[in-house]
Formats: C-alpha cells, sequence, structure tokens
C-alpha cells in the first residue's frame, strides 16, 4: 500500500485499431497494483474499467491518452481520445447499444457491455464528448471499497 | 473435475501451463463476447470460447482466468502463446464444437456461473 500523501502516475499512449497492442496499459497497471497488494477484487474492478475505456479508443477512436494516479485512496484513470465523440451519451450508456465496425466485432468486440461495466466495477464514472473531436472519459475505483456497486 | 480430465475428455491439446494440469474446475462460462467475460465476477472458472485472438488472452489476463479452451481447433497464434505463458494460464484447444464441449461438461456437473 501507499502513504498518505503519495502517488504513483503513469501515462500510455493508445493507438485507434491497433487490437494487438490493445490492454497493454491495464496489463501494466495490473501489475503495479498487485506489487502495492491491492485487493484482488479492487484490482479486478480497476483493470476491468481500464481494459474496456482502453479497448474503446482501440475500438472507436482515432488516437489518445491514458493517465493513471494511483494514491492510498483511489485508482483515477483520465483517458482522452481524438476521435468520432459519442452523439448520445445515454443512449451510448445503455447496454447493447454499439456502433462497433465488423472489424472490431471479429476481434470479441461489439456487444454494446462496454461502458455499463465500466459504470458497475467503477466508484465515479464521467463522460464528456464533443461530436468530431473526441471523448474524456473519467473513471475512479476507491481502493477500500471492496463490495464492487457504486456509492 | 480435474483439467487433465477435461482435456482426455475434450480429446483436447494442452498448449501451455502443464502446471495446472491438477486444478480442479468447478464452473464454466462460454461466449466469443470479451465484454461479456469481462461482467463474470467470478474468477476461478474455465472459459470456453471460439475467438482465438490476442484479446481473448488479454481478457482473460483481466479477469483473472487461469483456465481458457479454445473450440473448434482455432489457430493459436505465437503472440497468444506467449501471453498465456507470461500469465501462467493453461491454453487447451478441442476440435470439438461449442455445443459439444458444453454438452459434455455441464452433463458432467460442471456449474454455469449464471
Ligand atoms: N472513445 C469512444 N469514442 C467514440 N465512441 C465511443 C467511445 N467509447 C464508446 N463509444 C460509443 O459508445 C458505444 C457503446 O460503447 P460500449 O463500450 O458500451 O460498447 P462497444 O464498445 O460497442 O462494445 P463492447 O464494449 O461490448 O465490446 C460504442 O459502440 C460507440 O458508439
Ligand atoms: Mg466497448
Amino acid at each position: 500500500m501507499l502513504y498518505v500523501g503519495v502517488s504513483l502516475q503513469f501515462r500510455f499512449h493508445v493507438t485507434g485499431g491497433d487490437f494487438s497492442s490493445a490492454g497493454t496499459a491495464s496489463s501494466e497497471i495490473k501489475k503495479v497494483l498487485k506489487k502495492l497488494n491491492v485487493d484482488g477484487v479492487v484490482i479486478k474492478r480497476a483493470v476491468v474499467s481500464l481494459y474496456e475505456a482502453e479497448v474503446n479508443v482501440v475500438a472507436h477512436a482515432f488516437e489518445g491518452d491514458i493517465f493513471v494516479n494511483i494514491s492510498s485512496e483511489k485508482i483515477s484513470i483520465l483517458l482522452k481520445d481524438k476521435g468520432p465523440g459519442i452523439v448520445d451519451i445515454s443512449k451510448a450508456m445503455e447496454e447493447g447499444f454499439s456502433t462497433a465496425s465488423p472489424q472490431v466485432r471479429e476481434m470479441g468486440f461489439g456487444a454494446g457491455m462496454g461502458l455499463p461495466n465500466i459504470k458497475r466495477n467503477s466508484d465515479f464514472m464521467d463522460i464528456q464528448s464533443v461530436v468530431g473531436e473526441g471523448t474524456t472519459l473519467q473513471i475512479e475505483i476507491y481502493i477500500n471499497n471492496k463490495n464492487g456497486e457504486q456509492e | 473435475m480435474r483439467l487433465k480430465k477435461i482435456i482426455d475428455l475434450l480429446e483436447g491439446n494442452l498448449l501451455c501451463g502443464e502446471e495446472r494440469l491438477n486444478d480442479e474446475v468447478e464452473f464454466a462460462f462460454a461466449s466469443d463476447l470479451m465484454s461479456d467475460v469481462l461482467t463474470v465476477a467470478d474468477s476461478e472458472i474455465l472459459l470456453i470460447t471460439g475467438l482465438a485472438n490476442i484479446q481473448t488472452i488479454r481478457t482473460s489476463e483481466m479477469s483473472d482466468i487461469s483456465h481458457v479452451l479454445l473450440v473448434r481447433n482455432k489457430r493459436v497464434t505465437q503472440e497468444m502463446l506467449s501471453l498465456a505463458i507470461e500469465n501462467g494460464i493453461a491454453l487447451i484447444e478441442s476440435p470439438y464444437s461449442m455445443f459439444k464441449v458444453c454438452g459434455i461438461l455441464y452433463n458432467l456437473g460442471i456449474k454455469p456461473v449464471f
């Protein structure tokens, strides 16, 4: 565990369409959280959220950056991408809604479950999007909340 | 049921993860949709899938899944194999279809997660 007041920062670049690298940021963060002895349930909630978000940038945007901050209280994740943006965010949050291309579906994605999955696994989630410019997704997972539901 | 028994029953072939042959498998989940797999909170499951690409292994890594069975002899790439080895995942291929694999395992008492 980290001391109060100390935090670790990470930054990753993601390229749209690069499915072979999708998940490397999530994998890196998982290793760090394991080393910090964070509870396994919390690790899984954090990396599943991050992975879904990372795959969304690969699947739906042109490129993006991921910023992760780990403190003694929470794991904060910020994803900023350049891409088509999301026209109707509440619709995108619905289970089953997807605009994924056939190529994305071939990779095993496009069920329209990623964003609802992030919502379920995180303690805080916020999406901002400008159509034609890109999307910003903010996710927080509290280190001491093991029940897996938003408070 | 021991993993090695499952491999025998399904005419399977273990590609990596020999150290897991004696693992007990109690639950299984079958899907080709990775976001579907990512909704499963339990980790101690056998993942049965027809999707054979690097994201199958990444998804298993994120979900703490240690046993992955690919149906219908899907081709495994070197990239998939390396990532599975790195994460201590037992990767098995079977010539049987998804339906046949699920039918056999269900009959023998392997339980669903939902
Ligand atoms: N970063 C993004 N940029 C543009 N559109 C996005 C982005 N993230 C999500 N979307 C839009 O929201 C929809 C729903 O996203 P969600 O992650 O729930 O499902 P999906 O990615 O289509 O499929 P799944 O996640 O189940 O594999 C997407 O199909 C897409 O239209
Ligand atoms: Mg998605």
